[in-house]
């Protein structure tokens, strides 16, 4: 019964895409309430797996009937659930988002196919077992990523949108070569198969390269410093809803993810990958912390700032050991629930002003109370003041690097929390206190459906550290550690579970 | 090997072009290139030489067959370059309508 939940994951959002495409033109409220049955249900799946998982295990659902490594498989693991958990919950809070906020174009029901398409994508990447299918699945979602960038058609947003795509298809088709090359010296596709046939002979030069090909590939996915160029321009272009989305879970599923599965789970973290992603992911904080400083506008504020965050979790992450993997995984987590929320937020700023210049803000919280404290708390959250989940997940992150005595690292960490708290107090001085500006009067609070959803994300920035208590810690985040610590075990749970 | 030198060649060929060329359709047609030379990658990796076609008949031994995965993985990654052309072009051409220019140096409204 587990392994048949599996391909629900791909095909309730892909179906309802279909029908959402075929009947939305005609029936107009049908599609916002189908919308937000299917990602409800998807929602409520990924916390059903991960109460499934306890008592089952790794699961392995063979497509077809075809046993791997033959045929293509799907897998629910550990990090799996966390991931499939993570991406739901977001694409569900923000679709309820969409009801209102979406009133402002003209074809909301395109922009529902498009987006439960690239959820498709997501979901997709997330649960395959096999390296071709996660391409395939890659490429869904960065496809309907490139359109839904261009949602506006305006002049920003085709530019940006054309910039996007020549980068990612170019990504790809390194990630493709990548793909080519470990066929030709595994003859595999199944990623749990290549693994044991590494395993048994060594890959030398040749895994050096693929390894090379792949970072390029996903980093750029996940917008790692040198090949960030795409995200400032192509995230604050697309309609809010669809930036909370691409910045609070797409770059982490195609990318952080993809790299973290590929890197621990197949090809092995050798000692000079782990330190190409380190200093990578340094960078990446640091430059993009820079950047995101002298911003005006809030959206590509918020971008930068996604890249300089993409760099804690990478660098956690690629730190290797159990509490830098720990704290990049949490750190992941809490930045899905509150970027999101930050960019929904300059949804409601947009919505209700008309502008995303922060210098023609000022003193909004009074007229939009909820907008303003979900905001603080989001802001706050990021920056990383005590209570609140973002606090722990970079006092995480900072200990991690300490104990695997990366000290430069650990000080680059704290400089660039405080630099992180610097803009976000831009943000909310520029934006949210002080004077309300003359021109500003008549503005109003945004419909209760976007309140919904800005209420609940903060919630989860407020309570997310309640998710290190032990006992929490050791149903959620130490079984998804766990999935990327013992990397060379992903073959033998696979091919174990089916027996 | 030659061949695979060949194929390299044509792999730099649409970097170059992706890179250098300042119109936004020869950048698609770069983009064609690179795509078309890791496809072609993809089928070299399974061929040999004088294979024949992996077809598996009645009383047929199985012998000197070109791998037939490579290939049907390539007719997945064309119909990808496929829906990413379609993208590009109408992105192109409302880039063209807003702008009045296909030149990419002319087309520069966001910066930072």
């Amino acid at each position: 019964m587990g392994s048949n939940l599996l391909p629900l994951f791909v095909a309730i959002p892909l179906g309802s895409a279909f029908l959402v495409s075929l009947l939305g033109k005609k029936l107009r409220g049908f599609t916002d309430t189908f919308s937000n049955v299917a990602t409800f249900s998807l929602l409520s799946l990924s916390l059903l797996s991960l109460l499934l998982i306890r008592s089952l295990g790794t699961v392995v659902y063979k497509v077809g009937g075809w046993i791997p490594p033959l045929g293509i498989c799907m897998v629910l693991d550990n990090l799996t659930t966390f991931m499939l958990v993570t991406v739901n919950l977001i694409s569900f809070l923000v679709t309820i988002y969409s009801i209102s906020y979406m009133e402002r174009y003209t074809a909301k029901w395109k922009f529902y196919t498009l987006f439960l398409l690239m959820l498709a994508g997501m979901n997709g990447v997330i649960v395959t077992g096999d390296i071709f299918n996660l391409f395939v699945f890659l490429e869904i979602a960065s496809i309907s990523s490139y359109a839904l960038v261009a949602f506006g058609v305006e002049h920003e947003e085709l530019e940006a949108s054309f910039k996007y795509v020549v980068m990612g298809s170019v990504a790809s088709t390194f990630i493709l070569l990548g793909i080519a090359l470990l066929y030709s010296y595994t003859s595999s596709l199944n990623m749990a198969d290549i693994s044991r046939t590494l395993a048994q002979k060594a890959g030398g030069r040749l895994v050096f390269f693929v390894s090379a090909l792949f970072i390029m590939g996903f980093g750029l996915k996940a917008a790692l410093v040198p090949f960030h160029a795409w995200l400032p321009d192509a995230h604050p272009s697309a309609p809010a809803p669809i930036s909370a989305m691409l910045s609070g879970v797409l770059i982490k599923a195609l990318g952080v993810y993809a790299l973290a599965r590929i890197f621990f789970n197949v090809l092995g973290m050798t000692a000079k990958t782990s330190s190409i992603l380190m200093v990578l992911g340094a960078i990446s904080m640091v430059l993009g912390g820079l950047l995101a400083l002298g911003q005006e506008d809030i959206k590509r504020l918020f971008a930068y700032s996604s890249i300089s965050q993409i760099g804690y979790v990478v660098l956690g992450i690629s730190m290797g050991t159990t509490l830098g993997i720990l704290a990049g995984l949490f750190h992941l987590f809490n930045h899905a629930a509150f970027k999101s929320l930050l960019f929904l937020n300059s949804g409601s700023i947009e919505y209700a002003t008309g502008t995303r210049d922060l210098r023609k803000m000022g003193g909004l919280t009074s007229k939009m109370p909820v907008t303003g404290y979900s905001s603080l708390v989001g802001s706050m959250s990021i920056s990383g003041i005590p209570p609140l989940s973002g606090f722990w997940s970079k006092l995480l992150v900072i200990v991690a690097a300490i104990q695997a005595k990366h000290f430069v690292f650990a000080s680059i960490a704290v400089l660039v929390s405080i630099l992180t708290l610097a803009y976000y107090l831009k943000v909310q001085r520029l934006a949210f206190f002080g004077e309300l500006r003359s021109t500003l009067t008549g503005i109003k609070e945004v419909p209760l459906t976007m309140k919904l959803s800005m209420i609940i994300l903060s919630l989860i920035c407020i309570f997310g550290g309640l998710l290190l208590l032990p006992r929490v810690q050791k149903n959620f985040l130490n079984l998804a550690t766990g999935i990327l610590v013992n990397g060379n075990n992903y073959a033998r749970a696979i091919f174990g579970s089916m027996k | 090997m030659i061949i695979y030198l060949m194929c390299l060649i044509l792999f730099c060929v649409g970097v170059y072009c992706i890179l250098v060329k300042k119109n936004l359709i020869k950048i698609i047609i770069g983009i064609g290139i690179v795509e078309y030379a890791v496809n072609l990658f993809f089928i070299l990796v399974g061929y040999r030489l004088r294979g024949r076609a992996p077809i598996l008949a009645k009383e047929q031994v199985i012998q000197n067959m070109v791998d037939p995965l490579p290939q049907a993985l390539v007719l997945t990654a064309i119909v990808i370059g496929l829906a990413i052309t379609a993208l590009i072009v109408a992105i192109a051409m409302r880039l063209y309508e807003k702008y009045g220019t296909f030149d990419i140096t002319k087309i520069r409204k966001l910066k930072g």
